[in-house]
């Protein structure tokens, strides 16, 4: 149970000097004489400030709820107030349906973590964040983080200790809570595993988003990348709708691609499914799109290789394995696979010259080196 | 409401290449000189064109954690910040002397103090002297001793060399040192040939790099012959030619580093005497050689 304290009435009091308060159900008025003190439940006219001591106090969810949005959070970080009402969806369920979910704790799936709001003993707001893999596990059984910068070191590595430039890959390690943040602090952790996401949503809520399309940030590289101003190659826009099957796809990334070619020519490649909108094409994009421009200034030309069919098809079954990172996860013995490793140096060895050319077939024929 | 944002190379290889504008965010964040301390990169997330979205602050001082100035501070974080009417003769600088320039960030309305790079304040000058310090593990380091300033050095930006030959004539000027050399690893004099520089039996090497990469843990030893193979390491000192290398890896990883970046918010502006005076105090401490 909660309750309002000394600070709480105190902090109403002054402000009912300066102007009303409208705010969450919850009105409140100094007319000169009495003060008028109103909630979806009751209305008083005409109180002294023992009367109005007791309305709030028989109304404490109301006042301590006006108090913890207009005191704790501000009005300075818009984008952090309106991320701290979505988790407890403020805007959408009445002070008594909030203060009951948040006794139960109000949970928020952002990218893979899991954010549970809790209610404190003023109406102060707690949040915990773990890895939504976590969802069922002990506290006791994940490493506790206090400071909300650790989520820097957090997110570093995935779990087989590679580095992950790309923080929204959805390759967060688990094992690990931060176990009660206040508002600034769990902001502060959530923009460290997913910078800039709580802005972004937040932007495209309110209609302000602005999207930069390929066309026009490829436009604005100079330097080493200005190459990638040429790539308006081949058919229409295949080129970039290659790009983002193979970078903006949900199994490589948690944000929801909302760039297009440009502001007229949508992309066929969906855009994901993730609860934050990617506003550009990110700099591992523009470096990729640079190596791939400078790779599709060549021309194809026609090979001939020997392969049986089955050597066809594990061709294709190893680009696929390790296009979707599934090479690890072909078991040491199983031969059916065509990414299993011994499968593959079997082909190695039957199909590959001393220089490592395929079906001995040269890369460059006798009359380009000429 | 002042923010302070530090805006760095970053990249998507390292993970190293970040730490030290991390660790020096922290620094300056404990002081507590800002509202807010927030850091941005053009190859790591928050990206350069997002990073002001997050600060909150109407007031942001954005120092670049570069060595030297041109393309970067010139082009393209100006652009990425999308700095309202940016104009590089604003800094009217001889290639040393980029201070600050006051413009809009074109998408956030906030106003952005824009600094020079940290690599050519004069007060880097005494973060070379104290990575000497640091890695002889002797607050008094000079006496006997050599000190070679080492930069990429290249034909594209001829601002490169010039941070480096600067801060080699001020720490020559102290007259602390026995030699002050600037050495670079693209161009003449090269740091491959260090002990031909040099008479003194012990030299100190600093490259004015930021971050600890390729650079300056592979490329820089192997070619002053510290070590055969980078990844078997060296020792510091190691010996080569019959003189004591003491290799100090990148300066950027040196604590102190936090101050020039106070500096050049100081410079610009911001009202944080006491936070210099703190980080000053709190990165004083010279670990023993090797640490």
């Amino acid at each position: 149970m909660t309750s309002v304290r000394g600070e709480q009435f105190e902090a109403l009091v002054r402000r009912l000097d300066e102007r009303p308060i409208d705010f969450d159900g919850l009105r409140a008025e100094w007319d000169g004489e009495g003060y008028a003190f109103e909630t979806p439940e009751r209305t008083h006219e005409g109180l002294s400030q023992a009367g109005l001591h007791e309305a709030a106090a028989n109304a404490e969810p109301y006042v301590t709820n006006w108090h913890f949005w207009e005191a704790d959070v501000g009005h300075e970080g818009r984008h952090r107030r309106a991320f701290l009402r979505k988790l407890e969806a403020a805007d959408d369920r009445s002070v008594p349906e909030r203060y009951d979910s948040l006794a139960e704790g109000m949970v928020t799936e952002w990218g893979e973590l899991r954010i549970t709001a809790t209610l404190g003993d003023a109406g102060e707001r707690r949040y915990e964040v773990r890895h939504e893999d976590d969802a069922a596990a002990a506290a006791a059984a994940l490493e506790t983080h206090e400071e909300p910068l650790d989520a820097r070191d957090i997110g570093t590595y995935d779990e087989k200790g590679r580095y992950r430039p790309l923080k929204t890959a959805p390759t967060l390690v688990d094992g690990w809570v931060f176990p009660a943040l206040d508002g600034r602090e769990l902001v502060e952790a959530v923009d460290a595993f997913y910078p800039a996401t709580v802005a972004n949503w937040n932007l495209e809520r309110e209609g302000e988003l602005d999207v930069s399309h390929w066309e026009g940030t490829m436009e604005r590289q100079s330097g080493i990348y200005s190459v990638i101003q040429t790539w308006n190659r081949g058919k229409g826009t295949d080129h970039v709708e290659w790009v983002a099957e193979s970078c903006c796809d949900d199994s490589q990334c948690l944000k929801r691609r909302e760039w297009q070619y440009d502001e007229e020519t949508e992309l066929d490649a969906p855009g994901g499914d993730g609860a934050f909108p990617c506003r550009e094409p990110c700099s591992l994009v523009v470096a990729a799109a640079r190596k791939w421009t400078r790779l599709e200034g060549e021309e194809s030309r026609t090979y001939e290789f020997e392969l049986t069919p089955s050597e066809k098809e594990q061709v294709e079954e190893i680009i696929d394995a390790v296009a979707d990172g599934r090479v690890d996860d072909v078991r040491e013995a199983d031969i059916y696979e065509g990414a299993n490793r011994y499968r593959t140096r079997f082909l190695r060895a039957k199909r590959f010259d001393e220089e490592g050319n395929l079906s001995g077939t040269p890369t460059e024929s006798d009359e380009d080196e000429n | 409401m002042q923010a302070l944002v530090i805006v760095a190379h970053g990249s998507h290889l390292n993970p190293d290449s970040s730490t030290p504008t991390r660790r020096h965010a922290d620094t300056i964040r404990a002081t507590g000189a800002f509202d807010e301390v927030k850091t941005g990169f053009w190859k790591e997330e928050p990206s350069l064109r997002e990073v002001l979205r997050t600060v909150e602050s109407e007031e942001v001082y954005v120092v670049p954690l570069f060595i030297s100035e041109g393309y970067f501070t010139e082009q393209v974080i100006p652009r990425e910040l999308r700095l309202e009417g940016w104009d590089v003769s604003e800094w009217d600088s001889d290639g040393l002397s980029a201070d600050t320039a006051t413009l809009v960030a074109e998408d956030t309305g906030q106003t952005v103090h824009y600094c020079g790079p940290v690599g050519t304040h004069e007060s880097m000058t005494d973060v070379i002297v104290r990575r000497a310090e640091t890695v002889t593990g002797d607050p008094d380091v000079g006496e006997g001793f050599g000190l070679a300033v080492v930069g990429h050095g290249t034909e594209r930006n001829e601002n490169s060399a010039k941070a480096i030959e600067y801060h080699a004539d001020r720490v020559r000027e102290t007259g602390r040192f026995e030699e002050v050399r600037a050495l670079y690893m693209d161009e003449e004099p090269e740091v491959d040939d260090v002990t031909d520089h040099f008479e003194s039996e012990d030299v100190v090497v600093v490259p004015l790099f930021v971050a600890d990469g390729f650079h300056t843990q592979e490329d820089i030893p192997e070619d002053m012959g510290l070590t055969d193979d980078y990844r078997t390491g060296y020792d510091v000192p190691a010996e080569v030619d019959g003189h004591r290398i003491w290799y100090a890896g990148a300066v950027g990883t040196e604590a102190l580093m936090a101050d020039v970046v106070l500096e050049r918010a100081a410079d610009a502006g911001a009202d944080i005497e006491e936070a210099i005076a703190s980080v000053r105090e709190e990165t004083r401490e010279t670990p023993a050689a090797g640490d």
